[in-house]
């Protein structure tokens, strides 16, 4: 049901390796090059950001695991570009290529520091919300987007089926089962749902550990 | 229908294989296309390689354990109260601080890609975005602190703050002892990055 990069909970990946604070930011000088290219792209609006996680999560198992950070964003950087048709199969090979028509809208140095300081907010208006703070609820189970077979969610496989409390409310943000699919931003209200640690994995480390999921409302049913 | 393989075969496998060999042939292509212009792409590494990083989340931390009136803002809306140190923009629209106390230690992942604080804490490092931490931080918490050296007091909760929609959370850690003296700057130099994900906490100063 899921895809490669739904790992939470995940045996098997050994021990963290902290490293230090003192390590550069991009350790590798064309990781800085990776993620500045990709930013740039998305600057032409082709595509929003639950398009560009949904291009990473559909590397095949087999590039995702093999596949750096970096390369993972590169990979579906051009997956995407030709998906959308802003480069061609023959240009990514190394054909000459041509001027884009969409030349006008590429970010200029200039324009960098305000579109980063402004960000892209997700939160709109929309519909009043079906629960309120300590209600319980039920989270969809197994974890799908409903309207698309494989296709973007963000309810987590670990969270899939449990009761759990809601904690916050959100107002209403972008869905990205719908904006990832180029279906509209469809906004729902979203909540932090927290659940008991025993619940999710059988067995919690200590008693009263919890993980909470930021999740919208479709995702969940009322326990009554 | 004749069927060819090459064409099967997913767009990136045509880039070269050597990762930075990749990169430099996305950038030169969409430069030759117009669509991505080098100096912009150097204005961006900029940023992030030296304008914006965790001393941001610190000076947020160092504020609120000074000002009672600006930790309850940060507490209660914190996309405004970092907006007031000007702190704001792409990965932090939606902030949320998340307060350690004696009851609850908290620590913050993205099990399904790397969500993150940028406008606070930068880039995130290797390890926030590796399989490992992303899959085991969920279910065993406390295992991971272990690595990073930490240990929690008997009878502390740990909640995981899985960064699922675009909310993005800082961890407000506890102000340690002996610290009464220092000033807000002194007391931002003590906050470190990993402290404002919750895999550390802040040691009282030397």
């Amino acid at each position: 049901m899921s895809r490669v990069h739904d790992m939470g909970g995940r045996f098997g990946d050994g021990a963290v390796m902290p490293g230090s604070e003192n390590d550069p930011v991009f350790a590798q000088d064309w990781h800085a090059r990776a993620l500045a290219v990709t930013l740039a792209a998305g600057a032409l609006g082709q595509w929003n950001l639950d398009v560009s996680r949904h291009a990473r999560e559909c590397l095949s198992p087999a590039d995702y695991m093999a596949f750096s950070y970096y390369e993972k964003w590169l990979a579906a950087l051009a997956d995407l570009l030709v998906a959308r048709g802003v480069v061609t199969r023959a240009e990514l090979a190394g054909a000459a290529p041509d001027v884009s028509p969409l030349a006008e809208r590429a970010m200029r140095a200039e324009a960098v520091a305000g579109a980063l300081a402004r960000g892209g907010p997700a939160s709109r208006d929309g519909r009043a919300p079906r629960f309120a703070k300590g209600d319980s609820v039920r989270t969809r189970r197994p974890a799908r987007n409903v309207r698309v077979a494989g296709g973007h969610t963000r309810l987590p496989g670990y969270v899939a089926g449990l009761v759990g409390t809601i904690e916050r409310l959100h107002g209403c943000h972008v869905f990205p089962d719908a904006n990832a699919h180029d279906q509209g931003e469809q906004p729902e209200p979203l909540y932090t749902v927290v659940f008991d640690a025993a619940e999710a994995w059988g067995a919690a480390e200590a008693p009263g550990d919890t993980v909470s999921c930021d999740l919208w409302e479709s995702y969940l049913e009322p326990v009554a | 229908m004749p069927h060819d393989h090459a064409d099967d075969a997913p767009p990136h496998s045509l880039l070269p294989p050597e990762p930075a060999l990749r990169v430099k042939a996305l950038e030169t292509l969409l430069t030759r296309k117009g669509l991505v212009d080098p100096a912009a792409l150097d204005e961006i590494i900029e940023t992030y390689a030296h304008r914006i990083g965790p001393r941001n989340g610190a000076a947020v931390v160092a504020r609120a354990w000074v000002d009672q009136g600006f930790r309850a803002r940060l507490l209660s809306d914190a996309t405004a109260a970092v907006a007031e140190m000007g702190f704001t923009g792409r990965q932090g629209e939606h902030m949320v601080a998340v307060e350690n106390t004696p009851a609850q230690h908290n620590m913050v992942v993205c099990t399904l890609c790397s969500c993150y604080p940028w406008p606070l804490l930068g880039i995130p490092p290797g390890w926030y975005k590796s399989d490992a931490y992303r899959a085991r931080a969920v279910r065993e918490p406390r295992a991971v602190l272990a690595e990073f050296g930490v240990t929690l007091p008997e009878g502390q909760r740990v909640r995981v703050w899985d960064s699922t929609a675009e909310v993005r959370y800082l961890v407000l850690p506890m102000r340690p002892e002996g610290t009464k003296a220092l000033d807000e700057a002194a007391l931002a130099g003590l906050i470190h990055r990993d402290a404002m994900i919750g895999t550390a906490l802040v040691e009282p100063p030397a």
